[in-house]
């Protein structure tokens, strides 16, 4: 009884070194997110609370727990209160699987890359059902968009994954950073280029990033499936966004850029360094990278009308994805690229 | 086996406790003085004039129904992947004849307009 107590506090405690981290990476990625986009159009961004305005995501999380709560009287309360946590759970729940550097990971599972398709696919649940039950018109029309828009790019994503599994020949994520060990050049950006960047389209579609953003296109639906929420409701749908994003991040720096592995792996010289030694600074900077490059999509592209959107998803990405794969498993059987 | 599932099982539990806590916190933190205008659904300074679950597009079906034929191909493409190694060549034939059978469907519904949104 008390080891097995014992266990589950050591357990939650380690959950708590994830949970943590990615709840404060939330918060400043907020805070990037305006430094930078303020930046981009010649502006400074938040700068008034703390030094540099790095206070700002603290005060804006306390605003929101202080707000009112509000639930419309004909929305479903249950559903509408549900909602939220439904989006929140998987988006956290999917880190328990990623390895942060050799031996830094909560469960090391076999079906590791299995686990997180199943658990972004749990995240479209939480939108519809926001914007079900919050019974109002743009909330609706948001949820059906944002949901239509998922589950298109969520083909995409699969087949992009099959093809990194194809070159790794394992579903465990530790096992596959690992099949890309040797250089910069062995890791899987390389042998699969076209997979690689549908990946990361559509992980900023499967987001609702922008220039996919029509789900809450605040120039015509307002905000979409979360127009009727607010305060704390408002703060877990936020909070699971971003930790979505992240997580897009994570995974595309796991499985096309080598995760913690360092670039300059086994080169002459400064490979006997200290940079030629992988860690998790690799992998956060890589993960950084991605990050920058949501915040830098937002700043520069118009966004996309949602026939274009749904046109990208199923009459682009889909047939090029089929036809790498089959590349992708030429390269396997004659031995080119993978080990 | 299993065990190395235990601690996905616990953060699952904590990570929807963690949304629970926060609504809870924002219930008791926040005010509460509701008025039936600021309960009533939001629509642009209009009354709300009618009920909002309504008739909706009859393409989002059939988006969904396409994304379940393509995620079941998804699910078939997982294991072959894994032990592509092993089965080599017939494996790969295999599956070549597979993903053709299912981009003739693919052009079917292409001509169709099933992917046409105007």
């Amino acid at each position: 009884m008390i080891d097995a107590l014992l266990t589950l506090s050591w357990t939650v405690a380690k959950i708590m070194m994830i949970v943590l981290p990615v709840t404060i990476g939330v918060a400043y990625f907020t805070y990037f997110e305006r430094k930078v986009i303020g930046y981009m159009q010649v502006r400074r961004g938040p700068n008034r609370i703390g030094p540099l305005g790095l206070l700002q995501p603290f005060a804006d999380v306390f605003k929101m727990l202080f707000k009112e709560l509000i639930i419309p009287t004909n929305a479903n309360r249950f559903l509408f209160l549900l909602a939220p946590v439904l989006a929140l759970a998987p988006a956290l729940a999917a880190w328990a699987v990623v390895p942060f550097s050799d031996w830094l990971v909560l469960a090391d599972i076999d079906a590791g890359l299995l686990f997180i398709l199943a658990l972004t696919s749990m995240g479209v649940y939480g939108i519809l059902i926001g914007g079900w039950a919050s019974n109002s018109k743009y909330a609706l029309i948001g949820g059906l968009r944002s949901a239509a828009q998922i589950v298109s790019y969520e083909i995409a994503m699969g087949f992009a994954l099959v093809g990194v599994i194809v070159l790794s020949g394992t579903l465990n994520l530790t096992g596959i950073v690992h099949a890309q060990s040797g250089n910069i050049f062995t890791w899987f950006w390389l042998p699969l280029l076209p997979l690689f960047v549908i990946y990361f389209i559509s992980g900023v579609a499967e987001t609702n990033r922008a220039p996919f953003d029509v789900a809450e296109g605040e120039s015509e639906i307002v905000a979409g499936f979360h127009v009727e929420y607010s305060g704390a409701a408002f703060a877990v749908f936020f909070l699971a966004e971003y930790a979505n994003m992240i997580l897009i991040s994570a995974l595309a720096a796991l499985l096309f850029l080598g995760g913690w592995l360092s670039p300059f792996q086994g080169m002459p010289w400064i490979g006997d360094t200290f940079l030629g030694a992988g860690g998790i600074h690799w992998f956060l900077l890589k993960t950084a990278f991605f990050m920058f490059l949501y915040l830098w999509f937002r700043a520069t592209f118009p966004r996309y009308r949602y026939d274009q959107i749904m046109r990208l998803g199923w009459k682009v990405f889909i047939p090029i994805t089929i036809v790498w794969i089959m590349v992708a498993g030429v390269f396997r059987v004659t031995g080119l690229v993978g080990g | 086996m299993l065990a190395e599932y235990f601690p996905i099982l616990v953060f699952l539990a904590v990570s929807t406790g963690m949304g629970v806590v926060l609504l809870l916190a924002g219930g008791i933190l926040g005010p509460r003085n509701p008025d039936s205008e600021k309960l009533s659904p939001y629509e642009c300074g209009f009354e709300a004039f009618e009920d909002s679950r309504m008739k909706f597009d009859v393409r989002f079906y059939l988006v969904a129904i396409l994304f379940i034929i393509f995620d079941l191909e998804i699910a078939f493409l997982f294991p072959w992947a894994v032990v592509l190694d092993t089965i080599g060549t017939t494996g790969l034939v295999a599956m070549g004849v597979f993903l053709l059978i299912l981009v003739i469907g693919f052009v079917y519904e292409w001509k169709k307009g099933a992917l046409e949104w105007e």
